[in-house]
C-alpha cells in the first residue's frame, strides 16, 4: 500500500501494461501528480535511492518493505524519517509493501517494526540529509558545517536568504549514492556511516502526530485490499473439504449450471475453487457444487480431553530451555513447603473483521499481486514456488487488509487467487467468507503449562521449575492451505511458538524454565493448524508464570506486589512499570484474597507483568464476579507501559488500548470449538468476542526513555492481561482460575467446586 | 437478470443485477461504495451498515430487490475527507481507529442513533453499537467520538 501513489518508470511496461485504478480523492490525487517518477531500478540495499526520493516540490517519498496492519507504523516511521530529513511531516510519503518498489526488510510481525525498521529508515534518511548538505554547501559555496536545515531548505547559518531548498537540490533526480547495508531483513544495518542526529533534537519524534490512514477509513475513500479492482477481473470462492485432508473424489459440476455467470470450477489436485463474473454468483456456485470428498486422510483430536491427553503424552520435536539455573530438583526436595499447578489455554483465533482477501492476475510468464500479507517477500517466493515462476517474475503489492494480528503473516489468500487466475486467464478476486476465515486460518496454539516451585522455612522461593507444552506455527513460515492442497509438502516442524513470559524475570536461586512444542504438521492441511497470534504465546506463559506467582504470594500472605519486588532483582525498569501501575490504580497493600464480603457481587482486583523483549508492562485489572450467574466484569484494566523511546504518545496508546480489549476478550469469551472433522466455531457466535457493553475503563500511564531506541507497542501489552484478570478472580472470589476463557459457566462451576 | 432502481446517496442509480443480489454486493462491485465493508455475510457484524429509510441496517443481508426506489445511505453519503460529516471529523480527531475496518458500522450506527437521540449517553451509546464488532479494540476512542460529535 502506499499513501500517496507513486510510479518508478518502465514498471508499467514490465507489468504488461496493466493499470491499476484507484479511487484516491482530495489530497491524495493532488499528491499523486506531485510525486516523482523515477527510472526503474532494482532495488537494492546498497543504494540510497532504493530507500527515498526527493521530488521537485520537495515532498520524499520513502520506499520501504513494512505494511500497514492498522497500528499506525507507517505514521510513526513517517515521522522518523521527517526528523531526520528536517522536513515537515507532512511532506513525507510512505510507498510501502511493493517488492517491486521496496528493499527486503523483513515481516511486519513481533512489533519489532519501529525497532528494526525505524533505525533502518533513520539511518537512510541521515545518509540523504549529509548528501544534500554536501550538495547545498557546492551550491551557496561554503563548507557544509555552515549551513543549516529548516523544513527541507537548506541556507547559511547567519545569512538565511542564502538559502537553496531539497526540491531545488535534487528534485526528481537521483541521488545516485552508495551506502553501506550489511545482514539482511530486520537485521539489516542500513548506512551505519552516516551520523543520525542527537535524540534531544527530535522535533517530530515524540509528538502524536495524527495518523495518515485515518481520515479516509471514516469516509469510504480508503483502499483496502477488499477494494481492489483490476479492470477484466473476475471473482473466486475457494470450496473447502468439510472434513480434515480429504480429496474431492468426485465433483459435479451441473450441480452449479443454474446459476448465471459462473466461468469455471477449478480443481488442482485437492484445490478447488469456483470462478464467476459476479461475487454472487461466485458465493453461489461456492455454496451449491456438489463435490463427493474422500474420506479422511487423518484424525484430528475429538475434543478437549483428546487434545489434553495429546498435548500432555506425546513427544516434543522442539525442544527450547531458555533458562537452566542451579539444582532445581534438589531444592524442591529440601523445600519446607512446595508447591504445584498445571494451566491450560485453548485454541483460539485471530479473528480478522474482513475475511482473507486477494486479487491475482497470473500470466504464462508472470505474476502480479495484491494481498494483505505482513510479508510481501516471503509471499511473492512461496507464489513463485506454487507457480514455478522465476521470483523476479512475481510482484506482491500490499494493500491494507483488516487487522491480522499475526494472521497474514501465513497469507493464504493469494495462492487461491493464483491458481484461479491462472486456470482463467484473467485477473481474480478471491474472498475468504466468514466460515473459510474461522474454520480455516492458522489459529493460536493450545497451551499445557505445568509448573512447581519450592518455599523454604522463612517464606524464600528457592526452586522454579516451568514447563510449557505446546505447538509450533506450523504455517507462519511454511507451506500455505493451497500449496498443500495441490501436493507440496513442508520440510520442518513448523517455527517454534517461544519460550519467554514464563517467569524468567524472577531471580530465583534454582530455576528451571523449558518449552516443548509437539509435532503437529501434517502433509495435507488441516483446519487446526497453527500460526503466530500476537505476542506468540506469551499470553499464555504469562498467565500460568504471573497466575502461579500469585499463588505463592497468596499462599505466604504477602501483597502479590511487594511479593514480585522481591524478586525482580536489577530490572529498574520492571520495577517501575509496576510501582506506576500500582500508584495510578490506587493498588492498597494487603494480601489476595480480598477479606469476604457479603452480597452478590465479588470485587477483587489482580496484578501482573511482563518483560517483553525490553518493553515493560505491568498491568492491573479491577474485576466484578457475580456469583449467581458467574460472569466476570472487568470494570478497569490499568497499564504502565515502557517501550523506550516512544514516537508517537497518541499511537502508543491506542496500541494498548487494542491490546487491553483483545486480551480481555481473549480472557473471558474465547476459545475454538473443535470435534474430529474440523472446526465448529464457524462463526461469531459460536466464537464471540468482546463487544461495546462489557469494555473496561482503560487507564495509562506510558514511561518515556527518550535516550533509548524505540521499541514496539504492538503486542507487549496484551501479555500480561489474563494474568491480571484470572489473579483479581481469585482475590474477589478465593478460587483459583487456571484455565480460560473465564466463562460464566466455568466461573460457576468452578466457584461451586470450590477448586 | 434484472433492472433495478436504487436511491443511494441521494442519487437515483440503475443495476443491471440479479435480484437476489445481496445489496452489499450492488454497493460495492456496481456502484463502486467501498464504505460498506464485507465482514461474515450473517448479520453479526456491522461492518456492511447502510441506512436504509433511517434505519440502520445490514445490507449483506438485503436482497437489492427489497431496497428498490427506498433511500440508500452510504458512508459515502455523509461527507468526505474534503468535507466530513460531524461524525467523521469527531473520528478524526479522536483517532478512533486502528485498521479500521470496522469504521463503517460503527460511523453508520452512530449516525442512526444520532438522528433518533441527538444527545445520547455513554450507556446509550454503548447498548446501541453493542452489535458492531471491532477486533482492534477501538471501542472507547469510538464512544468519545460520538460523544464528541454530540455535545
Amino acid at each position: 500500500m502506499k499513501t500517496r501513489q507513486v510510479s518508478r518508470r518502465g514498471f508499467l511496461k514490465s507489468a504488461g501494461g496493466l493499470v491499476v485504478s484507484f479511487s484516491f480523492s482530495g489530497p491524495m490525487s493532488r499528491l499523486v501528480a506531485q510525486s516523482p517518477d523515477l527510472p526503474a531500478v532494482e532495488p537494492e540495499a546498497t543504494s540510497l535511492d532504493s530507500w527515498l526520493a526527493v521530488a521537485q516540490n520537495g515532498s520524499v517519498t520513502v520506499f520501504t518493505s513494512k505494511v500497514e496492519l492498522g497500528t499506525g507504523i507507517e505514521t510513526a516511521l513517517a515521522q522518523i524519517v521527517a526528523d531526520e530529513l528536517d522536513v515537515p511531516f507532512q511532506k513525507i510519503q510512505m510507498d510501502w509493501g511493493d517488492t517491486a518498489k521496496s528493499v527486503d526488510q523483513g515481516m511486519t510481525v513481533a512489533s519489532r517494526t519501529l525497532e528494526r525498521a525505524g533505525p533502518q529508515l533513520r539511518q537512510a534518511a541521515a545518509a540523504a540529509r549529509q548528501q544534500l548538505l554536501k550538495l547545498a554547501a557546492a551550491r551557496l559555496e561554503v563548507p557544509a558545517e555552515q549551513l543549516t536545515v529548516r523544513d527541507g531548505v537548506v541556507s547559511i547559518i547567519g545569512s538565511p536568504a542564502k538559502k537553496v531548498s531539497y526540491g531545488e537540490l535534487i528534485g526528481g533526480k537521483r541521488f545516485n549514492l552508495k551506502i553501506t547495508a550489511t545482514g539482511e531483513g530486520w537485521d539489516m544495518k542500513v548506512a551505519p556511516e552516516a551520523r543520525a542526529k542527537d535524540p534531544k533534537e527530535y522535533k517530530i519524534v515524540g509528538t502524536s502526530v495524527p495518523r495518515i490512514d485515518l481520515p479516509p477509513k471514516f469516509t469510504g475513500e480508503y483502499t483496502y485490499i477488499q477494494d481492489v479492482r483490476v479492470p477484466g477481473m473476475l471473482h473466486g470462492r475457494v470450496v473447502r473439504p468439510p472434513v480434515v485432508n480429504s480429496k474431492p473424489a468426485r465433483i459435479d459440476e451441473p450441480s452449479i449450471r443454474h446459476i448465471p455467470g459462473v466461468i469455471k470450477v477449478v480443481q488442482q489436485e485437492n484445490f478447488v475453487g469456483v470462478v464467476a463474473e459476479t461475487e454472487w454468483a461466485a458465493i453461489q456456485a461456492a455454496r451449491a457444487l456438489n463435490v463427493t470428498w474422500s474420506a479422511p486422510a487423518e484424525k484430528l483430536p475429538a475434543n478437549k480431553n483428546e487434545l489434553e491427553a495429546y498435548l500432555r503424552n506425546t513427544k516434543s520435536v522442539i525442544d527450547m530451555n531458555p533458562v537452566k539455573k542451579g539444582n532445581v530438583e534438589e531444592a524442591l526436595a529440601r523445600a519446607s513447603r512446595t508447591f504445584q499447578a498445571t494451566y491450560r489455554w485453548p485454541f483460539q483465533l485471530h479473528g480478522m473483521l474482513g475475511p482473507s482477501c486477494a486479487v491475482a492476475d497470473v500470466r504464462s510468464d508472470r505474476a502480479t499481486v495484491w494481498t494483505g500479507t505482513q510479508a510481501p517477500f516471503m509471499t511473492r517466493d512461496k507464489l513463485a514456488t506454487l507457480l514455478g515462476l522465476a521470483k523476479k517474475n512475481v510482484r506482491v503489492i500490499h494493500r491494507e487488509a483488516a487487522g491480522c494480528y499475526g494472521r497474514l503473516e501465513p497469507d493464504d489468500v493469494p495462492e487461491d487467487a493464483a491458481l484461479m487466475s491462472r486456470a482463467v486467464g484473467r485477473p481474480v478476486r478471491v474472498q475468504w467468507m466468514r466460515d473459510d476465515e474461522h474454520g480455516w486460518s492458522p489459529k493460536g496454539p493450545p497451551h499445557l503449562i505445568s509448573v512447581r516451585a519450592g518455599v523454604d522455612s522463612q517464606g524464600n522461593v528457592i526452586a522454579w521449575d516451568y514447563l510449557d507444552r505446546s505447538f509450533p506455527w506450523t504455517d507462519a513460515r511454511g507451506v500455505l492451505l493451497a500449496s498443500r492442497q495441490v501436493g507440496l509438502k513442508p520440510a520442518d516442524p513448523g517455527f517454534p511458538n517461544g519460550a519467554t513470559s514464563a517467569g524468567e524475570v524472577y531471580q530465583f536461586a534454582n530455576q528451571k524454565i523449558a518449552a516443548q512444542n509437539l509435532p503437529w504438521q501434517t502433509a495435507g492441511p488441516i483446519p487446526l493448524r497453527t500460526c503466530n497470534l500476537r505476542s506468540p504465546g506469551q499470553p499464555a506463559r504469562c498467565f500460568a508464570s504471573e497466575g502461579f506467582i500469585d499463588e505463592l504470594a497468596s499462599a505466604l500472605s504477602v501483597d502479590p506486589i511487594q511479593f514480585r519486588l522481591r524478586y525482580l532483582g536489577e530490572n529498574k525498569r520492571l520495577r517501575e512499570v509496576l510501582l506506576a501501575a500500582a500508584q495510578k490504580a490506587a493498588w492498597k497493600e494487603r494480601p489476595s484474597p480480598a477479606p469476604v464480603s457479603a452480597g452478590p457481587k465479588l470485587a477483587g482486583r489482580g496484578v501482573a507483568i511482563t518483560d517483553r523483549a525490553g518493553a515493560m508492562v505491568a498491568v492491573v485489572a479491577d474485576v466484578e464476579v457475580d456469583k449467581p450467574t458467574g460472569k466476570v466484569s472487568v470494570k478497569r484494566i490499568t497499564v504502565a507501559h515502557d517501550c523506550g523511546r516512544i514516537v508517537n504518545p497518541d499511537g502508543v496508546k491506542n496500541q494498548i488500548d487494542g491490546n487491553v480489549i483483545q486480551g480481555v476478550s481473549r480472557t473471558l469469551l474465547e476459545e475454538v470449538q473443535f470435534d474430529a472433522a474440523g472446526v465448529k466455531s464457524l462463526d461469531w457466535k459460536s466464537y464471540p468476542i468482546l463487544t461495546f457493553q462489557n469494555i473496561p475503563a482503560i487507564e495509562i500511564v506510558l514511561i518515556n526513555r527518550p535516550e533509548m531506541e524505540a521499541l514496539g507497542a504492538g503486542e507487549p501489552s496484551i501479555v500480561p492481561v489474563p494474568a491480571a484478570i484470572a489473579n483479581a478472580v481469585f482475590d474477589a472470589t478465593g478460587v483459583r482460575f487456571r484455565e480460560v476463557p473465564l466463562t460464566p459457566e466455568r466461573v460457576l462451576s468452578t466457584l461451586k467446586s470450590g477448586s | 437478470m434484472a433492472r433495478v432502481s436504487l436511491k443511494v446517496n441521494g442519487r437515483s442509480r440503475v443495476v443491471d443485477t440479479d435480484p437476489s443480489t445481496p445489496l452489499l454486493y450492488v454497493l460495492r462491485d456496481d456502484l463502486r461504495l467501498n464504505g460498506p465493508k464485507f465482514g461474515c455475510g450473517l448479520s453479526q457484524c456491522g461492518c456492511c451498515t447502510v441506512i436504509l429509510d433511517g434505519n440502520a441496517v445490514r445490507s449483506c443481508s438485503i436482497a437489492v430487490s427489497n431496497a428498490e426506489n427506498r433511500s440508500i445511505t452510504t458512508l459515502e453519503g455523509l461527507g468526505s475527507v474534503a468535507h466530513p460529516h460531524r461524525l467523521q471529523k469527531a473520528f478524526i480527531e479522536e483517532q478512533a481507529a486502528q485498521c479500521g475496518y470496522c469504521m463503517n458500522g460503527m460511523i453508520m450506527n452512530a449516525k442512526a442513533l444520532i438522528d433518533r437521540n441527538p444527545h445520547p449517553t455513554e450507556v446509550e451509546i454503548r447498548r446501541s453499537l453493542d452489535g458492531i464488532l471491532c477486533r482492534c479494540g477501538s471501542h472507547l476512542r469510538v464512544i468519545r467520538a460520538i460523544q464528541r460529535a454530540t455535545v
